[in-house]
C-alpha cells in the first residue's frame, strides 16, 4: 500500500441510496483506489455513475456505508471537519450566492475560511486576473454567464491555498470556450502552486489532460490508469470509414451501430464515421457492413477506450440500455412524403427580449422537409428560447416565423396536430403508467376509439416499452423513449426535441440518434437542440448560437470549413473558433456577459 | 358535429388524466378524505362559542341556606364547574391571576339575612377580562341563573322576556358554524388543488407539452371540471358529517344547495387556477393560495358578521365568493330558503367565476415571463 504517501486512499467503499421505488440503489459499489499527492486526477463516467457521491464522500459531506476512505491521511468518517479544513471543494452548481456581487462572494468565502486581510488583497487580485473577472467585481453573481459563474466558483474555492482541490463536474453546461479557459487556469495553478486536484467530468477531452483517470459506471470502478494506458485498450480497433458518394454519414453510422456483435461503437465525425471494432471480430468481418466505404485505421482516443469499457460493462450486466430506442427497418414507421427541398419552417429576423436582456437577436433560418436540423450552443445561448418560439410556447418580440405554413402560437388544433414536441427533461406524468401516458397524449391530439388503441399498441411495441410500468420509476433512458413515443403518437410531420440527450449516458445517446436517423429516413422533419457539439454530425444542417446570436448556419461540413481549422477539426474546435471570430469582431463586452 | 364530438373527447381525456393522476398518488387520496373529515370534526367540537365547564371559585361568607340554594342552581346549569372554594377575599386575586378560574363569586355575609327581610341582596362577581368574550358570556349566564333564582323565591320582575330563536332554537353556535363549513372547507381544498395543478405541470415540464396540443380553453375545462368535482365531493363529506354526525337538521332542498355549491366551487377553482397560472412553481402557488385563503375566510362572515366590519371592508366582501356561499348554504340549510330567496347570492359567485376562469386560460399562454 502506498497509503501514507497518497492524498486519497479508498478501500471497499460503498454507499447506497433509496431509489424512487423504495429499493436500494448502489451509488458507489465496492470502490478501491489510491491517488498519489501532487497529481491531477479525473473520475470520468456518464451521468449517474456515482461521481458526485464519491466527491461528496471525499469532501466529508456524505458518510460511506461500508469501507474506509482516507483523505490527506485523515479518516473522513471519523473526522470530516479536519478534512474540510484542509481541502477546497467546488460543488456542481458552483456554490455561489447569486444575489451577492462577485467581490462580496469572494469576501464571504475569505471570511468563512478566515483568510487574513494581507493575504486577501494579494490572493484576490491574482484570482481575479486569472479568471478575467476584474472588470465585473460589482456585478451580482446571478447575472454572470455560465462560464463566468464557473470561474467565480473556482475563485471562491481558491481564496486560500488548499492541500487538495476537489472539483465536481466543473464544466457541466458551460460553453467550450469557458471549458478551455478553466483548464488553462487549472494548469497554471498546478504548475505554480503544486496543487493536488481531483476532478469529476463527463468529457473525455478533459480526462485526457489528467495524469490519472478512473472510469466509473453505475457505481463500479471499471478501469484506472494514465490516459495513454487506457487508450491502449482500444489500440488497433478504431477506424474511420468514408461513406460512398450520396450516402449520409449518419446512415452508414446507423448500419454499423446496428451490428452490435461486430461493432462496439460508431459515431459520425467530420463527414465520415469513426467506429470501434469489437475485439472479438476481425477486419474481414466488416466488408459487407461497409459496402463501398473506404476504411482507414485510426489511432485510439480515450473516448474509444471509454466506450469499449461501457459496452462491456453494460453487456456484462445484461442490460439493454444500449439497444436502439426504436425498432427500426421493419417498415412499421409511417412514411411521409419526402419530396425534399420545400421549406417547412421559416424564420425571419426573429427577436426575443426579456426586459433589457436580448435572449435571441435577429435570427433567420429555414428548415427543409425531411431534414434533421440542429440548434447548437452552450446553456444560455438562446437555443431554448428560439425553440420555444418555434413551438408557439413563447411569443416573439419581433420577426416572422411560420411552421408548416402557420404560426403555431395562433394555429388551430388541426395545424398543431402536425407537430410533435418532446420537452426538456422528458416531461411525463410520473405517477401514471406508460400506457396511461400514451393514451392521454393520443387523446389530447384527438385520436380516439379503435384508432387510439391500435396506435398505442403499435407505439408500445415499436419503442419496446412495458405498458404497465409507472413512468416516474423508469430509468432515464427509458423515460426519454417514452417521451419520444408520446411526441410521435399522432404521427406528426415535424418533431421538435429540446435537449433530448442531456443527462443520459453515451450509450442511450447513441440509441437516441439511431432512432432519429430512422425517423428521418421515414421522412419526418426533426428539429433538435443540443449542447453536445459533436452531435451536430448527425444533423443535415445546423445553426450555432452564442449569447443570443446566430453565428453559423449550414451543413456540419460547411460550418467546419467556415471555422477554417481544416477538414479534420471536430465540432468543439469549430465552435470555439467561430465564437472567437465573432467575439473578435467587436461586441467583446456583450458576448462576455 | 364531428368537430364538437372531437372537442368533447379531448376534454374527456384531459379530465381522465387529471383524475387518475390525482387518485394514483396515495398521498393525494389521503388529502381528499383526511382534511375534510378531521377539520369538520375539529370545527364541530372545538369551534364553539357555547360555554361549558367554566371554572369558578366560590367565597361563601354567609354560609346560609339561601346561599347554598343559589350555589346548587349554579352547579346544576352544567356551565359552571367549581374549581376552588375560598375562605377569604385576598385569595381571589391568586386564583384569577393563575388562570385557575375564570370567575370568582363572592356571596356576602349578610346575603341570607337581607333576603329574609326582603331587601336587595348582592352577589359580587369578578371575571377574568383577559378573555373578554368568554367572560361576557359567563356574566350573561350568571345573570340568567340569578334571574331564575329570583323568580323561584317570588321576587320575579313584573315582565318576563320569553326568548325563542328561530332556525336554531337553542342558539347553538355549532348550528351556525357547521353549515358554513360545507362551503369553507371545500374551498380551501379546491383552491389549493387548482393552484397546484398548473404549477405542478409547469414544474414537471408537462405543461409545455400540454400547451402544444389542444387549445388553452380545452385545457382549462379539462382541469377545472375535475377540480370542481373534487370540491363537491369535499362538500358532500362535510355535509354528511354535519347532518348525521352532529345531527344538525336540514330544512332546504338538496338540489338548490348543490347548485349553489357548484357556482361557488367554480369561482374557487377559477381563483386557484389563476394563481396557478401566475406562479412559477408549486412553492409559489402554495404561498399565493395561503395568502388569499386567510382574507377570504376572515371577510366571509364565517365567524364575525359582515355588518360589524368597517364600511370599506364590507365593500371588499362583495368580491368574496365565500361570503355569498356561506350565506346561501346557511339559508338553504337552516331556514329552507328557495331559489328566489338566494338568487342574489349567485350573482357575485358567477361573476368571480366568469372572470377568473377565462383569465386563467389567458394566463396559461401570456404569463409574464
Amino acid at each position: 500500500m502506498t497509503g501514507s504517501f497518497a492524498s486519497i486512499v479508498s478501500e471497499g467503499l460503498r454507499k447506497a441510496f433509496e431509489a424512487a421505488d423504495g429499493s436500494a440503489l448502489d451509488a458507489i459499489d465496492d470502490v478501491s483506489f489510491s491517488i498519489p499527492p501532487g497529481t491531477l486526477t479525473a473520475f470520468v463516467g456518464p451521468d449517474g455513475a456515482g461521481k458526485t457521491t464519491l466527491m461528496r464522500m471525499m469532501a466529508g459531506l456524505l458518510t460511506p456505508d461500508v469501507g474506509s476512505l482516507r483523505v490527506l491521511g485523515v479518516d473522513v468518517r471519523r473526522d470530516p471537519q479536519e478534512v474540510q479544513s484542509r481541502i477546497s471543494y467546488m460543488p456542481q452548481r458552483f456554490g455561489l450566492y447569486e444575489d451577492l456581487s462577485v467581490q462580496e462572494n469572494l469576501d464571504l468565502y475569505a471570511d468563512l475560511h478566515g483568510v487574513t486581510p494581507e493575504d486577501r488583497a494579494r490572493r484576490f487580485s491574482r484570482l481575479l486576473r486569472m479568471t478575467g473577472l476584474e472588470r465585473f467585481t460589482r456585478r451580482p453573481a446571478g447575472n454572470l454567464s455560465g462560464g463566468m459563474k464557473q470561474k467565480l466558483g473556482l475563485a471562491c474555492t481558491l481564496v486560500r491555498v488548499p492541500d487538495l482541490l476537489l472539483l465536481d463536474e466543473p464544466s457541466v453546461g458551460v460553453d467550450p470556450l469557458s471549458r478551455r479557459d478553466l483548464w488553462r487556469i487549472l494548469a497554471q495553478l498546478i504548475e505554480e502552486e503544486g496543487l493536488s486536484v481531483v476532478v469529476s467530468t463527463a468529457y473525455m477531452d478533459e480526462a485526457e489532460r489528467c495524469e490519472q483517470v478512473f472510469v466509473l459506471n453505475q457505481g463500479r470502478l471499471l478501469a484506472q490508469g494514465t490516459p495513454r494506458e487506457l487508450r491502449g485498450r482500444a489500440e488497433g480497433l478504431t477506424y474511420v470509414a468514408e461513406p460512398r458518394e450520396g450516402m449520409h454519414a449518419r446512415e452508414l453510422q446507423a448500419r454499423l451501430i446496428d451490428a452490435r456483435e461486430r461493432i462496439a461503437d460508431a459515431v459520425p465525425r467530420g463527414g465520415a464515421v469513426r467506429f470501434i471494432r469489437s475485439p472479438e471480430s476481425g477486419d474481414a468481418d466488416l466488408g459487407d457492413l461497409l459496402h463501398d466505404a473506404i476504411m482507414r485505421e485510426q489511432p485510439a482516443e480515450l473516448e474509444d477506450a471509454f466506450m469499449l469499457l461501457l459496452r462491456e460493462h453494460v453487456a456484462g450486466a445484461g442490460s439493454d440500455a444500449g439497444s436502439p430506442a426504436l425498432a427500426v427497418d421493419d417498415g412499421s414507421l409511417p412514411r411521409h412524403a419526402r419530396d425534399g427541398g420545400d421549406t417547412v419552417i421559416r424564420v425571419r429576423e426573429l427577436v426575443r427580449k426579456f426586459g433589457d436582456f436580448t435572449a435571441v437577436a435577429n435570427t433567420s433560418f429555414d428548415v427543409r422537409r425531411g431534414e434533421i436540423f440542429g440548434l447548437l450552443g452552450p446553456n444560455g445561448a438562446g437555443k431554448t428560447t428560439t425553440f420555444r418560439m418555434l413551438c408557439g410556447l413563447l411569443p416573439a418580440t419581433s420577426g416572422e416565423l411560420d411552421v408548416a405554413g402557420v404560426n403555431l402560437r395562433t394555429a388551430r388544433a388541426a395545424a398543431r396536430a402536425r407537430i410533435g414536441y418532446v420537452a426538456q427533461r422528458f416531461s411525463l406524468y410520473s405517477n401514471l403508467s406508460v400506457r396511461e401516458n400514451l393514451e392521454f397524449f393520443a387523446g389530447a391530439y384527438g385520436l380516439r376509439g379503435r384508432t387510439l388503441k391500435r396506435r398505442v399498441g403499435e407505439t408500445l411495441e415499436r419503442f419496446g416499452l412495458d405498458p404497465s410500468a409507472t413512468s416516474g420509476l423508469l430509468p432515464l433512458g427509458y423515460k426519454q423513449r417514452l417521451a419520444m413515443a408520446a411526441g410521435l403518437i399522432h404521427e406528426p410531420d415535424i418533431l421538435f426535441l429540446d435537449e433530448p440527450t442531456s443527462g443520459i449516458d453515451p450509450l442511450a445517446r447513441r440509441a437516441f440518434w439511431r432512432a432519429i436517423t430512422a425517423l428521418s429516413q421515414a421522412g419526418v422533419t426533426v428539429v433538435v437542440t443540443t449542447h453536445f457539439m459533436e452531435e451536430a454530425e448527425y444533423c443535415d444542417r445546423i445553426a450555432i448560437q452564442d449569447a443570443g446570436r446566430l453565428l453559423a448556419l449550414g451543413t456540419p461540413r460547411e460550418v467546419r470549413e467556415r471555422a477554417g481549422d481544416g477538414e479534420e477539426a471536430d465540432m468543439n474546435r469549430a465552435f470555439i473558433s467561430i465564437v472567437e471570430q465573432a467575439r473578435a469582431n467587436g461586441n467583446d463586452d456583450r458576448a462576455a456577459a | 358535429m364531428q368537430r364538437a364530438i372531437a372537442y368533447l373527447v379531448q376534454i374527456a381525456f384531459l379530465c381522465r388524466k387529471e383524475i387518475s393522476a390525482l387518485l394514483k398518488d396515495p398521498a393525494n387520496r389521503l388529502i381528499l378524505l383526511g382534511p375534510a373529515l378531521i377539520q369538520s370534526m375539529l370545527f364541530g367540537y372545538a369551534a364553539t362559542f357555547d360555554l361549558q365547564n367554566v371554572p369558578y371559585a366560590l367565597l361563601d361568607q354567609s354560609r346560609g341556606a339561601a346561599a347554598r340554594e343559589f350555589v346548587t342552581r349554579l352547579d346544576g346549569t352544567g356551565v359552571f364547574e367549581r374549581e376552588a372554594t375560598l375562605t377569604s377575599e385576598n385569595q381571589i386575586a391568586r386564583v384569577i391571576d393563575s388562570r385557575q378560574v375564570l370567575v370568582a363569586i363572592t356571596i356576602p355575609a349578610d346575603f341570607d339575612e337581607r333576603l329574609a327581610r326582603g331587601a336587595d341582596a348582592q352577589i359580587q362577581v369578578i371575571l377574568d377580562g383577559r378573555n373578554s368574550s368568554t367572560a361576557a358570556s359567563a356574566a350573561g349566564y350568571l345573570a340568567a341563573v340569578a334571574e331564575r333564582y329570583n323568580r323561584s323565591v317570588g321576587s320575579a320582575p313584573p315582565i318576563t322576556v320569553v326568548r325563542r330563536a328561530w332556525f336554531n332554537p337553542n342558539l347553538e353556535s355549532r348550528w351556525q358554524i357547521m353549515p358554513a363549513m360545507i362551503a369553507t372547507l371545500s374551498m380551501i381544498q379546491t383552491l389549493l388543488l387548482a393552484a397546484l395543478s398548473v404549477a405542478r405541470e409547469r414544474e414537471q415540464g408537462t405543461f409545455d407539452q400540454l400547451l402544444v396540443t389542444p387549445p388553452p380553453m380545452q385545457i382549462l375545462v379539462g382541469k377545472a371540471l375535475p377540480a370542481i368535482g373534487v370540491g363537491l365531493v369535499q362538500s358532500t363529506i362535510v355535509l354528511l358529517i354535519v347532518r348525521f354526525w352532529f345531527g344538525v337538521p336540514m330544512s332546504g332542498s338538496l338540489w338548490l344547495l348543490y347548485l349553489g355549491l357548484l357556482g361557488f366551487t367554480g369561482a374557487a377553482v377559477g381563483i386557484g387556477m389563476s394563481l396557478s397560472a401566475m406562479a412559477r412553481n408549486m412553492q409559489q402557488a402554495m404561498l399565493y393560495s395561503f395568502l388569499i385563503i386567510l382574507p377570504l375566510t376572515l371577510l366571509s362572515g364565517l365567524l364575525t358578521p359582515v355588518r360589524n366590519m368597517p364600511e370599506v371592508l364590507q365593500l371588499v366582501t362583495y368580491l368574496n365568493p365565500l361570503r355569498f356561499a356561506i350565506d346561501l348554504v346557511r339559508r338553504v340549510y337552516l331556514e329552507g330558503a328557495g331559489l328566489a330567496d338566494v338568487a342574489p347570492d349567485f350573482i357575485p359567485m358567477l361573476v368571480v367565476g366568469g372572470v377568473t376562469l377565462p383569465l386563467a386560460a389567458w394566463l396559461f399562454r401570456h404569463r409574464l415571463a
